[in-house]
């Protein structure tokens, strides 16, 4: 059964509605191939007694004669998502031990979907970081290189699904989350339009970016998931109302006339030989495959960084006021008072990159600084947005690298908190935009290690990016490429 | 804009994180690191441009005051550091 590692979702799915294979037999697989790859680190929390109860109900479901390529294939959650069975920590200490009485939102639609979770994913603590170098739970490594940081913050998600010990995994992506880590490490990460998949019981970051989506091995193991986990949700305040999609119905479509606009200030000064050439051959490729390569312009897209740097914390500053120690979470076990307990549970509980974001984002909301810095930001952001607009008037779909390099080596950049934030700059202009946006693997680079191209449409145009995304996927085998050991 | 000292110890009461005298220094030339990063959107003009606070000019939705919610108060409670007879206890407030 060593092929079920390398099987996608699509094929798992196949082999479950034929009865090739049962959903207690996958579970079985993969949480033994789990345990066997414990050093990436990239699980925190695999309680096998409660997988297989959920595999065998998907098995009773498939025998009472319910169908679905769904039902009983496998899938991690990143521990951004709260689930009532595991954990959920946010990879903080300041959740250690954090029972949740209710599943998230897209936990709940996934499960009802017959999915089997495997456990939950390591990442950067609270969604903040690029390396997960900022888990208060350890490292996770990157399966091609494990001297290389697996990227952030859903590097457990990427790295799982790179390492093939799960078949895909949620992930989340506020200013490059799912993006960069699908990036340096090879596989399919897939953030949706702003709004679409449900905030419920995602644990908030910064409420107007923080955007569910999937690591996958493939588009199409992608707009597969998609259909069971986007959705309209009452309970979250910003969610969407949509027609029901399917989002396979483009796959097939090719890339014969599409218009990739190649904004020039996406490859810039900053940008490194390795990943310029992988990506610019991959844009060959396109070409090749019938498609029109337009150069357009995005002056606003390199004031990402900063707008991302003021609204990012200042949201967070409001998000994380609710960790203080009184109804759930570390409560410090010394203190003087009541204000006394709630600043020593705080500062004892959160590592130093949310302390960072909380204190500019307090800083930028405070009195006299609001309109300067938070009210400006939000104009730029709209700046940005516009660019975007303007640019899908000239083209169907926009085309860039994801990162400025390959994944880099742990400790490299964590003492320095802004070349960090920089490695999000590709990234966040579609974060700010709220539009569907996805990395898919697209050669190798320095070292070695993974390179991702970014593919970006306008608002709720999923079904056609993953259709552009597949043609290079039917084309190309980048991402069918396995790293050594796994 | 450049921070002091002092507006990392307002800024860190503000936001109830205490930062010790040592980690103050450390701490203000990151933050300064952080805002020389932001000060670029500074340069650009914004006149007449209205603030985007989401992304697809979404606009507060609001339901019906109704309880939607059963009871379950116990299960609520359960990560609780402190609780009695359904309440959580914190340090005493009023002396």
């Amino acid at each position: 059964m060593t092929e079920l590692s390398h099987a996608t979702v699509a094929e798992l799915g196949r082999l479950l509605e034929g009865k090739q294979v049962s959903a207690v037999e996958l579970a079985t697989f993969f949480l033994t191939r789990i345990d066997a790859h414990r050093d990436l680190n990239a699980f925190l929390d695999v309680r096998p007694e409660v997988t297989l109860a959920q595999a065998r109900a998907a098995d009773e479901r498939r025998a009472r004669g319910e169908t679905g390529p769904l039902l009983g294939a496998p899938i991690a959650h990143k521990d951004i998502f709260v689930t009532r069975d595991w954990c959920s920590t946010a990879s903080s200490k300041i959740l250690k031990g954090y029972v949740s009485p209710f599943d998230a939102t897209v936990v709940a639609k996934l499960k009802d979907a017959g999915m089997v979770c495997l456990g939950k994913l390591n990442c950067d603590e609270f969604a903040m970081g690029s390396s997960n170098e900022n888990s208060a739970y350890g490292n996770v490594l990157n399966p091609w290189d494990k001297t290389a940081v697996p990227g952030g913050s859903s590097g457990g998600s990427s790295a799982a699904v790179a390492a093939r010990i799960a078949p895909v995994a949620t992930a989340t992506d506020t200013g490059g989350s799912i993006r960069e880590p699908a990036a340096f490490t090879g596989v399919t990460g897939t953030k949706p339009t702003y709004g679409r998949p449900s905030r419920w019981g995602m644990i908030a970051f910064a409420s107007s970016l923080d955007t569910a989506g999937l690591m996958t091995r493939s588009a199409e193991d992608c707009a597969l998931v998609f259909g069971a986990m986007l959705g309209f949700d009452p309970k979250d305040s910003t969610s969407l109302e949509r027609p029901h999609e399917d989002f396979t119905r483009f796959l097939n479509g090719g890339v014969n006339g599409l218009r990739i606009g190649v904004p020039k200030e996406f490859f810039g000064a900053g940008l490194q030989d390795d990943v310029a050439v992988a990506v610019r051959t991959a844009l060959a490729e396109y070409e090749k495959l019938g498609a029109q390569l337009i150069d357009i312009s995005m002056p606003n897209a390199e004031l990402g960084i900063p707008v991302y740097y003021v609204i990012a914390p200042a949201e967070a500053s409001s998000n994380l006021a609710r960790f203080d120690g009184v109804r759930y979470g570390h409560r410090a076990a010394e203190y003087a008072n009541l204000p006394d307990m709630i600043k020593k549970s705080r500062s004892e509980g959160f590592g130093a990159e949310p302390k960072r974001r909380i204190l500019v984002g307090t800083y930028v909301l405070s009195h006299g600084y609001y309109d300067a810095y938070f009210i400006k930001a939000m104009k730029v952001r709209r700046l940005i947005a516009d660019d975007f607009q303007r640019a899908f008037g000239q083209c169907d779909v926009i085309a860039s690298p994801v990162t400025t390099s390959v994944a880099f080596g742990f400790g490299e950049k964590a003492s320095d908190p802004v070349a960090m934030y920089l490695a999000d700059l590709y990234t966040v202009p579609g974060s700010l935009a709220g539009i569907p946006s996805m990395s898919i693997p697209c050669g190798f680079g320095a070292k070695g290690r993974p390179v991702g191209l970014q593919l970006m449409t306008n608002h709720f145009e999923e079904a056609k990016m993953l259709g552009v995304a597949h043609a290079y996927q039917q084309a190309t085998d980048w991402h069918r490429r396995v790293p050594k050991g796994y | 804009m450049s921070l002091s000292a002092a507006d990392v110890r307002r800024i860190a009461h503000l936001a109830r994180i205490e930062i010790s005298a040592e980690q103050t220094q450390a701490t203000l030339a990151q933050l300064n690191d952080i805002f020389a990063m932001i000060e670029k959107m500074q340069r650009v003009n914004t006149d007449g441009v209205e603030p985007m606070a989401h992304p697809l000019g979404g606009r507060q939705r609001l339901r019906d005051d109704v309880v939607t919610e059963p009871d379950q108060r116990d299960e609520n409670m359960k990560n609780a550091p402190e609780r009695a007879d359904g309440l959580f206890l914190v340090p005493r407030v009023i002396e």
